[in-house]
């Protein structure tokens, strides 16, 4: 048993609904509970799609339980298939039918529905969404795929893109373009867009380029043993990767890279000189295994960032994830417990995030900045605009969307020049933000700051709530009252990196009261 | 004063009762307002990881917070041995009142994993009470999928708080059902006015606040789904005022008006209170009302306000009910609504998702109100929709609130009007 407040991952069962809803003439039948319906809305609302997931829930009861689950199971199966007449049936069982051990596999294959039946076997108790989505995918090109003469022209299979992915409808559209500038052409894009009689010929393509390996790494690997297809094992998101990604597509062909980057903004717009207040940011990195290291990849290389630290909440990454760390130097955090990634950004205080919604909100509480790279989705990672992560355009996204949360770099230089300015305090944010912009009273201000005596120890008494430092002082360094004042002094976005070097270097020197004097000598120490 | 009641109402309509998939949320969904209204509650879901993405995808995905609500996920090794899953829970509970000292009343809520593997919370909640004693109280309520519809959870969560509840003789008001504390004051202040001061609400804000019941505890439902906490306050020997509920103008008075009549409270103070919230409440409709009348409007069944809200709308705002649908209907508590609503409608309970949907196809109402699955599919068919859970989320009992109430249904008409000149490009996402 284990206590989870918020969650990266749905239960298997999603992660096939995931599959399904992205494709089209395909049918799930699930053995599920009343309520598992819920999950309709994350399709519905939050990727605002116009149909119903195509999904038939057999919605048991309690007084069902004695009597015949069975036979409801087989009911509910004829009915989706005479009402929705798909091309195929996948079935299977909610994390509650599980359970009751009713089989759904052997039922629905005793029917004679005369359609293919494709059994899921999704362990709700060990495996969640991810494994979900990369085990059905794989069951329907095990049951669906025929061997077929390959095209005349070259082309690909786009296989991985679901329902409910972060950006994979854009991303589609650029590997499109991307693979269309080579002269190789697209046979099957799956699961997104495609029905169970496309999947039959996937067989046909001469290489599948698998875009995300959360979904599709096991279907790439069957078809590379049974059509004996290679698979791309680079994903195109930021321009390096892109390069390599289409270097690679050029050895699988045998045809020379062609590509237009007429298109591609990032390497200049990092290069232009607005863009040298990003040198060095500290960024910490979390998501799914993918967008991670493609996000830690761009952030050394194509931002100027420093990886202060990066980790992946799916367990199947975990392997690729640490190996990616200790190229980095960091430590990676591989956990699916959304507090201990708080505290690990607690402790390393970089200056940006770049993660999921629950590091955004994360972010939102330390007040440190935070651009999403990953799924989980939210309404808001289904932009109406054309947005993809994938290529050239991708990376020209990705350069926006980093850049958005940060205090812009003219704006930095002016927030330290005018630190002690009333307007520019730890509640005022960026200017570009929503919000109403909330001025402080400069008077109350100065009050506190008269009151303490410079050089004093805090007071444990009645003066402490007046000179409680900003950040609590971690360990057994104290900070003197006027090197807290001092670093109160310091533009917010860049205290806590103050407090924690500072600290660090009074650590390292033996130092175990810390006065303005060494604040400043750690500001030396530090210099970059 | 109120309109006549219909020569003909709906209590005797006959029911269509139907079986087949339902898309509704089951009772869990409760704990995303009752963990608000209960500020030193936490709610443990012993259940999988489906119980935890329900919530964190009911809570409107994250709320900024860390949540007085979590899942005890239940792990391949807790399903092998039931007495091993109790120590588990034992743990978890330990870890977690350890890390929240703020936290004095403590509800195991049972899932369809736990009721199915028949892991006895009760006697967890029993032993835990013992052990957390006096700081922590423990209770226990399923809010399973296979027990419960919606807005039931929040009844079994009432009802498992009633035998905890002391004894009285004392003659007393008990408000019963989770409301927003604004609107909970209004309806005290209303009763103040009314001379009515001995008014208790239930749940309570605080554990602190806890209150006695007994023979003389006469209570009035605030929601139309407590059935349960109706029969466990019965139980007790206390006594309900059967009344419409309380929404729109109509049916705020008609409900005071049965208390009032209770306590005996003089007509003309009655008349004198309530004449000008009353007014405004009318007033306020009928900006609405300008927007609804003539229309047609059917139900999804959801929250069990469904029969109520018809009520309201057919008789306040002059639309017309094609169905009202209901997940469950309780015709003790609704015969008062049941009355009023004229005859007409389809009255259906339980749902064939599929063949309801059929015949709102069929029917192309005006307003199609329905859960977040089916809204946006059908808009896309080009029916308007009015989104269920909102009418939960939102204050909207009482006078101060009528207005409010009726705004929801209007603003998605007036949306599409709004909209109308875009109307043949819109293409929904892919």
């Amino acid at each position: 048993m284990k206590l989870t407040l918020w969650t990266y991952e749905g239960p298997p069962h999603v992660g096939a609904m995931r599959v399904a809803t992205g494709m089209k003439g395909l049918h799930y039948v699930l053995h599920a509970p009343q309520g598992d319906t819920y999950a309709d809305l994350l399709f519905t609302m939050i990727e605002r799609r116009d149909h119903r997931p195509p999904v038939t829930y057999t919605t048991f009861q309690a007084r069902d339980l004695g009597g015949d689950t069975a036979t409801l199971f087989k009911t509910a199966c004829q009915d989706a298939v005479d009402r929705f007449a798909p091309e195929a049936i996948i079935v299977g069982a909610s994390c509650t039918a599980e359970l009751i051990q009713d089989n759904p596999a052997g039922l629905a294959g005793s029917m004679n529905l005369g359609l293919p039946v494709i059994p899921l076997d999704l362990p709700s108790y060990q495996r969640k969404e991810g494994f979900g989505t990369d085990e059905t995918f794989l069951q329907i090109v095990r049951h669906l795929a025929q061997p077929c003469a390959r095209t005349e022209q070259i082309t690909a299979n786009l296989i991985g893109p679901t329902a409910l992915g972060f950006r994979h409808r854009d991303d589609i559209t650029e590997l499109t373009r991307l693979l269309s500038e080579m002269g190789i052409g697209v046979n099957v894009v799956g699961p997104m867009g495609s029905r169970p009689s496309d999947i039959a010929r996937l067989g046909a393509a001469h290489f599948n380029v698998l875009m995300y390996p959360e979904h599709a790494e096991s279907a790439a690997r069957w078809l590379e043993t049974t059509f004996k297809q290679p698979y791309t094992k680079i994903v195109p998101i930021g321009v390096g990767a892109t390069r390599d990604f289409l270097a690679e597509v050029a050895k699988i062909t045998g045809l020379p890279v062609k590509t237009d980057t007429t298109r591609l903004r990032l390497p200049w717009w990092t290069r232009s000189v607005d863009s040298t207040y990003l040198t060095g940011k500290r960024v910490f990195i979390f998501g799914d295994g993918t967008h991670v290291a493609a996000a830690a990849r761009i952030a050394r290389e194509e931002m100027g960032f420093e990886v202060a630290g990066l980790g992946c909440f799916n367990r199947e990454m975990a392997r690729p994830i640490r190996a990616l760390a200790k190229e980095y130097g960091v430590e990676a955090l591989i956990s699916d417990d959304y507090l201990e990634v708080e505290a690990i950004i607690t402790a390393l205080q970089p200056e940006m995030i770049l993660g999921t919604q629950m590091e955004r909100h994360i972010g939102k509480r330390l007040g440190i900045p935070c651009a999403v790279i990953s799924a989980p989705v939210h309404v808001q990672d289904f932009p109406a605009r054309y947005s993809p992560q994938m290529g050239w355009e991708g990376a020209n996204v990705i350069f926006d969307t980093w850049v958005h949360p940060l205090v812009m770099g003219l704006e930095e230089h002016l927030l330290h020049m005018f630190r002690d300015d009333f307007e520019f305090h730890d509640e005022a944010g960026a200017s570009h933000h929503g919000g109403a912009h909330k001025p402080r009273d400069p008077v109350a201000e100065a009050a506190p700051a008269a009151a303490t005596v410079a050089g004093s120890m805090p007071d444990a008494g009645a003066s402490l709530a007046e000179s409680l430092p900003v950040v609590q002082p971690s360990g057994e360094i104290v900070w003197l009252s006027d090197a807290e004042a001092e670093l109160k002094k310091i533009p917010f976005f860049v205290r806590g990196k103050a407090r924690r070097n500072t600290e660090n270097y009074a650590q390292t020197k033996g130092v175990t009261a810390i006065s303005v004097e060494t604040l400043y000598e750690a500001k030396a120490h530090y210099a970059r | 004063m109120n309109a006549p009641a219909p020569a003909l109402g709906c209590t005797n309509t006959p029911v269509l009762k139907e079986r087949g998939q339902r898309e509704v949320f089951c009772g869990l969904t409760g704990i995303i307002w009752l963990h608000r209204k209960m500020q030193d509650a936490f709610f443990l879901v012993v259940g999988s990881r489906t119980c935890a993405h329900l919530l964190q995808s009911a809570a409107g995905v994250m709320i900024f917070a860390e949540p007085r609500f979590g899942t005890a996920i239940l792990e391949e090794k807790d399903l092998a041995g039931l007495a091993d899953a109790q120590t588990e829970l034992d743990r978890e509970v330990d870890r977690l009142l350890s890390r929240r000292p703020d936290i004095r009343q403590l509800f195991l809520v049972g899932s369809c994993p736990s009721e199915v593997i028949k892991l006895d919370l009760h006697r967890a909640a029993e032993r835990m009470s013992v052990k957390h004693a006096p700081h922590v109280r423990v209770l226990n309520y399923s809010g399973s999928g296979i027990e419960t519809t919606f807005t039931q959870g929040e009844d079994a969560c009432l009802a498992s708080m009633v035998p905890t509840l002391g004894s009285t003789v004392e003659k007393e008001l008990l408000l019963v059902g989770a409301l927003p504390d604004v609107v909970e004051d209004q309806a005290m202040g209303l009763l103040a006015a009314l001379g009515i001061t001995k008014v208790r609400c239930l749940p309570a804000r605080r554990s602190a606040d806890a209150f006695a019941i007994g023979p003389n505890t006469v209570f009035a439902l605030m929601q139309p789904f407590l059935g349960d906490t109706h029969a466990a306050l019965t139980r007790r020997g206390s006594r309900h005022i059967p009344a419409p509920f309380p929404f729109g103008a109509e049916g705020t008075t008609l409900w005071l008006q049965a208390i009032a009549t209770e306590f005996g409270v003089d007509p003309d103070l009655f008349a004198k209170v309530t004449a000008a919230p009353r007014a405004r409440a009318e007033k306020a409709i009928a900006a609405s009302a300008q927007t609804l009348s003539g229309k047609s409007i059917f139900f999804f069944p959801d929250s069990q306000l469904e029969i109520p809200l018809a009520r309201f709308l057919t008789r306040e705002c002059g639309m017309t009910a094609i169905e009202v649908g209901t997940p469950f209907l309780h015709r003790d508590l609704l015969a008062p609504e049941l009355a009023l609503l004229a005859h007409g409608p389809t009255i259906s309970e339980g749902q064939d998702v599929d063949k309801q949907l059929t015949r709102a196809r069929a029917a192309r109402a005006d307003l199609t109100v329905c859960g977040l699955g089916l809204a946006n599919p059908l808009e896309a068919e080009g029916m308007a929709t009015k989104w269920a859970i909102e009418l939960v989320f939102t204050p909207v009992h009482f006078y101060e609130q009528a207005g409010d109430l009726a705004a929801l249904f209007a603003r998605p008409l007036r949306r599409r009007a709004l909209l109308a000149p875009l109307a043949p490009q819109i293409e929904a996402a892919e």
